[in-house]
């Protein structure tokens, strides 16, 4: 941080944007959170308006709202859309927003890959998108199984869709793994030892970890079939050689980790949470830890249970359902953790706190479905049936959605500098939550008689009917819980009122000592951790603010590039150029994305210094 | 935390890639990409392994492989990445000339090793061996072609990089980036290593 006056003054000439400009060029952390929840967010109402057409077209036996192949369209860009685009991002809005400022860091460890994370993954959902204005949707399933998903039997460009926007997206993930792993380990503040790290962070690093060793697997799934595909390869292709259960492995080695890499963060959201409106230290916060990379281990083993019919063996089946069933186990000691964390406690019933207790009985339903479903021979009953259905949606929604919903009014103060109405935020979890129970409890019993998934309608007379009528209510009643928050939202952001420091008088980890939102360095002073909830600790022994770990100083700061963006646009063309056999367009995208690296590598970035009276001037961001 | 530190003073510390945060950063972040690498080429051997019995009509691994070439091929790259260990040793005493001697030695070998690849595969396509003809066929060059792309991009990478040192010296921050090259370089090493066995060996005993 000492520094040269004659250098930082020299290091001064970099160019800083302002409005749309800054938003395209920055690297910090924060608006790049704040980039993802919007992006997210808006994939999320595309998402759901998908959900609401498919429930309405469910609502009647032989509705005809909308035909099959539209039908098949829906719930395929539906659960992409959703997985992929709108909750893995809102998840990285939390973490880009949250985790620098948990550990005490002023950005993450390479805040320019942030940025290229980032707009990959809007490249990549944007292309998946376009699909609908191309006319070409993917129709697969969002699982993409082949031979239906094969150039044979998916002809048009609609699985080329999902292959490239998953494709260039997934890279984005990919650096967001690595980046928040190397930011874990190597920036903490001094005295933030592992075993102190806030349990949202923990749930971060080895949620990033589960992305740096699972999304590999998918690009190379997504590179065969888009091989056999685009260049008839014949990994796939029974005819000349290729074996499909090979993709359904790949998927799922791929695909099961990914749920613990939606989950796992959501557990540390509600750890965070309930920890805080209890006004408790976390119960057992080293058997949460040890619980998470143990639930994380286990997610690598289980994935042949997507596959309980395919054939694979009683040998097979009898060890992956065991497996399975093991996970039971750590997720069982973290729903007692919070269970004791809240016992004893003083509850406050905000609306983060409501959304994380509303989590607890809704994500227990779904993992008592799922150990149901990981008896393989009871699976053979509930396979591809609305029974798989609810349980996912249970785990996905009831746990993950609920999490993010928690997450986003608790912090929320920390990352724009206002706080949610709490009127409105009650009123967004009744609704939600009453409509999510509504639309998929029922969806349980529709299942065990006998109502298969991925049907576009069905006949009167087989019990479906009422139960349908339900479900479809509920979702709308779940919609309207998404128009609340919005409303929410907007109603906040009018509301001019500045925020304090630590809004719910009750925050115990480093984001709540410093002020919302933080200024573009976070820190004036790197903070000195001496405990676990180091903050709660400081303030209890009656001090305003950490103690510092440092002088005041010169901070050095990354320039902002718009290199990113430019990047994801060459590969946004590139795959439009491969798909639709423009090889010139393909390698134009190509070319554009090296010579950005090829300018990253050689020009130097030697960033800028804001200096200790800039710093007194105050907030930036 | 600044990249500045150190060369003010005009002299490099012993390991200068480790010298300031971001170098630190850029290895850890880079040992974590690699990690993502193996996976990813574990796939890839996986996707092989299921598949590399499935010749069809077209010509058997052991009927392709001609291990004389395909071992002069490993010895070559695997003297190139003793030629890159050699390079990062230059840079721990900061000799800035044998380390761009010794990096220069390792993508010259590089380019032999992707001069006898591009030799190879045009054998076997002469031999009717192509990317369509059968499972076995697509699963392998894909396998070896992503290795193949992979010693390509470090060709290209590692010569970039000594441009930079011509013109900007070895400083905190270049000697990361011929760290983590040379950390990128043996990964393909390795990888080869288990294609050679797995792919070429097995091909002829299997």
């Amino acid at each position: 941080m000492k520094e040269d006056a004659a250098l930082a003054a020299h290091a001064h000439t970099v160019k800083r944007y302002r409005g749309l400009m800054d938003w395209l060029t920055t690297v910090d952390h924060k608006k790049i959170g704040i980039l993802y929840l919007i992006a997210g967010g808006l994939f999320f109402l595309v998402g759901g308006l998908e959900a609401i057409l498919i429930r309405i077209q469910l609502i009647k036996p032989m509705n005809n709202f909308v035909g099959a192949d539209t039908f098949n369209q829906l719930i395929t860009m539906h659960g992409t859309t959703m997985i992929f685009l709108a909750a893995m991002p809102m998840l990285f809005a939390l973490m880009n927003a949250v985790i620098p400022l948990q550990i005490g860091a002023r950005d993450v460890a390479f805040p320019f890959l942030n940025s290229l994370g980032f707009w990959t993954f809007f490249a990549g959902g944007v292309l998946l998108n376009i699909s609908w204005f191309a006319g070409d949707i993917p129709d697969a399933g969002w699982t993409s199984y082949v031979p239906l998903a094969g150039p044979t039997y998916a002809g048009g460009h609609g699985v080329d869709y999902y292959l490239m926007g998953l494709q260039i997206a997934g890279i984005g993930t990919l650096l967001g793994g690595i980046n928040f792993m190397a930011t874990i380990i190597n920036m903490r503040a001094p005295g933030m030892s592992f075993m102190r790290m806030p349990m949202f962070t923990w749930a971060i690093f080895i949620t990033s970890a589960l992305i740096v060793f699972a999304f590999p697997v998918l690009t190379v799934g997504l590179v065969a079939l888009t091989f056999d595909r685009l260049f008839q390869a014949n990994f796939f292709e029974t005819g000349n050689g290729g074996n499909t259960v090979l993709w359904e492995h790949v998927f799922w080695v791929f695909g099961h980790p990914e749920v613990y890499i939606l989950i796992l963060p959501a557990f540390g959201v509600i750890s965070e949470v309930i920890s805080a409106f209890s006004r408790k230290r976390l119960f057992g916060y080293s058997s949460m830890v040890f619980a998470t990379v143990l639930i994380a281990f286990l997610g690598f083993m289980v994935w042949a249970h997507h596959m309980f019919t395919t054939g694979l063996g009683p040998v097979a089946n009898g060890l992956f359902s065991i497996a399975t069933m093991l996970i039971a186990v750590p997720t069982g000691v973290k729903i007692f953790n919070w269970l004791f964390t809240l016992w004893g406690g003083s509850i406050s019933f905000t609306s983060a706190s409501l959304f994380a207790i509303g989590f607890i009985p809704t994500f227990v339903m779904g993992g008592v479905t799922g150990v149901m479903l990981a008896v393989a021979p009871a699976d053979f009953q509930y396979h591809d049936t609305y029974f798989v259905v609810a349980h996912f949606h249970y785990v996905i929604v009831g746990g993950l959605i609920f999490g993010i919903f928690s997450g986003l009014h608790y912090w929320w103060p920390k990352m724009f500098g206002r706080i949610l109405n709490e009127k409105l935020g009650k009123a967004t979890f009744w609704t939600f939550f009453i409509g999510f129970h509504l639309t998929f409890f029922i969806q349980h019993f529709l299942g065990l008689i006998g109502m298969p998934r991925r049907v576009w309608t069905y006949l009167p007379g087989q019990g479906f009917d009422t139960m349908n009528a339900v479900s479809t209510v509920g979702a709308f009643l779940m919609g309207i819980g998404t128009i609340i928050f919005i409303i929410n939202v907007i109603v906040s952001a009018a509301n001019k009122k500045p925020v304090a420091n630590d809004p719910w008088e009750d925050g115990r980890s480093l984001e709540w000592s410093i002020p919302s939102p933080p200024p573009e360095y976070n820190f004036k002073q790197l903070p000195l951790v001496r405990s676990y909830d180091a903050w709660w600790n400081e303030k209890q022994k009656g001090n305003a603010e950490m103690p510092p770990a440092e002088p005041v100083g010169p901070i050095h700061m990354p320039s902002p590039s718009i290199l990113p963006l430019i990047m994801s646009i060459g590969l946004f063309a590139a795959a439009l150029g491969f798909m639709y056999h423009h090889t010139i367009i393909g390698i134009v995208g190509i070319v554009i994305t090296f010579a950005c690296m090829f300018t990253r590598s050689v020009f130097d970035d030697h960033g800028f210094h804001i200096e200790p009276e800039e710093q007194e001037k105050g907030v930036h961001a | 935390m600044s990249a500045h530190d150190h060369h003010l003073d005009g002299h490099l510390p012993h390991e200068p890639e480790k010298a300031t945060l971001e170098g630190r950063n850029k290895i850890l972040g880079f040992w974590l990409f690699l990690g993502a690498e193996t996976v990813l080429f574990g796939t890839l051997f996986a996707a092989f392994i299921a598949l590399r019995h499935q010749t069809l009509d077209g010509p058997t691994a052991d009927h392709l492989f001609e291990l004389p070439m395909v071992f002069a091929a490993t010895m070559i790259l695997l003297v190139s990445s003793l030629a890159s260990v050699f390079a990062v040793q230059a840079l721990h005493q900061h000799k800035v000339k044998p380390m761009i001697v010794w990096l220069i030695v390792t993508i010259l070998l590089g380019l032999g090793f992707l001069g006898l690849e591009i030799y190879e595969f045009n054998t076997y396509v002469s031999e009717g061996h192509k990317f369509r003809t059968s499972a076995f066929s697509s699963s392998f060059y894909t396998l070896v072609g992503f290795h193949g792309a992979h010693v390509a991009f470090g060709v290209l990478w590692i010569g970039l990089l000594i441009a930079q040192i011509f013109k900007k010296g070895l400083t905190v921050v270049t000697a990361p980036k011929i760290y983590v090259s040379a950390i990128y370089w043996h990964f393909i090493d390795v990888v080869w290593v288990f294609i050679f066995t797995v792919v070429y060996l097995m091909g002829k005993v299997g």
